[in-house]
């Protein structure tokens, strides 16, 4: 049980994490000082969310666990986040396609989750929810804007959303862990968001003049700590002073 | 004893029902001099980010509640207010709670008067909050002119609280608290 609680929790907060450090990255080099300003703030309320769900993690691991060796010192496939928020700030409009589409995802999963019988849980969720709704406010704007702005940036908003709908569906996969907390009450089913996260996404893509991408192929791994070539780079990065310099503190 | 919502006006009161702080006296002495690192002018008390403080055998218990999940601010809160008590000889433990979660609501009156005289435009409602970020209409008044005559530069400001505006009357630009229900 806690084992599976403790799975379930890195299930949520990885994509915290890993978003977080992929937005990071941005610091300085955003396409405009707004949007740097923007997406470095996101970033941030994404790595203090997933502060308060390693904090929680490290409760239940007992011994000497930290939220710093939950979030630096595990090897990647123990890393439970999605494939969708490992993908590259390729440009601007991969990054808003990115955050796109797994906020709407992530403010219908906090809706569930702040109803857990798991206190904690339910706390970090209705505060975190309010954060969300404004980064899906921000993402769904540019959508807007870059869809139905000049020719450029109506076709490089569509090829993120194309190259980057393969990963939508994993949002809605269960690892067996997720399984088991959804039959003890305590997780989000997420199978059930499914049709409402396509019919949301779709009505503002529809709005902001593009297409809806008709794949039928799409990838999966990162829930079961498989990842994208991408992963090994960004925790190389994550991880650098904790491995190098280790139980180094600030 | 003294209740803090007691200090806040009849209007915003009805939100105010999770905020049901007692806080002794003398601790809401000590903890009133502690100020938020970001927004030095106001003090921790009046951004309504404790939730409750008791001497227990001579330690004293305090809990906090951040504003924003990755708000940097409350680590050095939480080591501002020990070092205040320490310097009244007392002991502080920190304990950061998140439920109920922080709202601008608990900011109180003296707290949004402070902000804008420091040149942040306090928090609008729910509603015209929306209003103003989506840019629809102009409803955030320039802190340094009053002028309504402003517009929105950017959702996201200097710190994570916080939107960015310009005021197109005096072209001061200025930080907008935003509001977080």
């Amino acid at each position: 049980m806690k084992n599976n609680l403790i799975q379930y929790i890195l299930g949520i907060a990885d994509n915290s994490l890993i978003l977080g450090q992929r937005l990071g990255e941005l610091c300085g080099h955003g396409p405009s000082l707004e949007t740097d300003i923007a997406l470095t703030n996101i970033s941030l309320d994404l790595l203090g969310q997933t502060r308060s769900y390693f904090q929680y993690v490290a409760k239940l691991q007992g011994d000497n666990a930290t939220e710093d060796t939950v979030a630096f010192l595990r090897l990647e496939g123990d890393y439970k986040n999605v494939l969708l928020v490992e993908q590259p700030n390729t440009d601007f409009g991969y990054s808003i396609a990115r955050q796109f589409l797994f906020d709407i995802f992530h403010l219908s999963l906090l809706n569930e989750l702040q109803n857990s019988p798991d206190e904690t849980l339910a706390a970090i969720a209705k505060k975190s929810i309010k954060e969300v709704s404004y980064h899906t406010r921000f993402s769904t704007d540019w959508i807007r804007r870059l869809g139905d702005g000049t020719e450029e940036s109506h076709n490089r908003i569509q090829s993120a959303i194309n190259d980057l709908w393969i990963f939508t569906d994993e949002l809605f996969h269960q690892t067996e862990a997720d399984k088991i907390m959804v039959s003890e009450g305590v997780g989000v089913d997420v199978t059930k968001l499914k049709s409402d996260y396509y019919k949301t996404v779709n009505t503002i893509l529809k709005e902001s003049t593009l297409q809806i991408p008709t794949i039928e192929y799409f990838q999966k791994g990162g829930k079961n700590g498989v990842h994208s070539e991408h992963m090994g780079y960004i925790l190389t990065e994550l991880q650098y002073i904790q491995r190098t310099y280790p139980n180094m503190t600030w | 004893m003294i209740c803090h919502s007691e200090l806040v006006s009849e209007s915003r009161k009805t939100n105010m029902t999770e905020q049901i702080q007692h806080i002794d006296q003398k601790l809401f002495e000590i903890l009133e001099t502690v100020s938020d690192p970001e927004i030095p002018v106001l003090s921790i008390m009046e951004m309504g980010v404790v939730r409750s403080a008791k001497n227990e055998n001579g330690i004293v218990h305090v809990q906090i509640t951040p504003t924003y999940s990755g708000c940097p601010a409350m680590d050095v809160i939480g080591d501002d207010i020990k070092k205040a008590f320490r310097e009244k000889g007392l002991v502080a433990k920190i304990e950061l709670v998140l439920s109920p979660a922080w709202t601008t609501d608990w900011i109180t009156p003296k707290g949004r008067a402070e902000l804008e005289k420091y040149g942040i435009a306090a928090p609008l409602s729910e509603t015209a909050d929306k209003e103003a970020l989506l840019g629809n209409k102009k409803l955030v008044k320039c802190p340094q002119c009053g002028s309504l005559n402003t517009k929105l530069v950017s959702q996201f400001g200097s710190t994570a609280c916080k939107a960015f505006f310009q005021c197109e009357e005096c072209l001061e630009p200025f930080d907008y608290f935003k509001c977080l229900k």
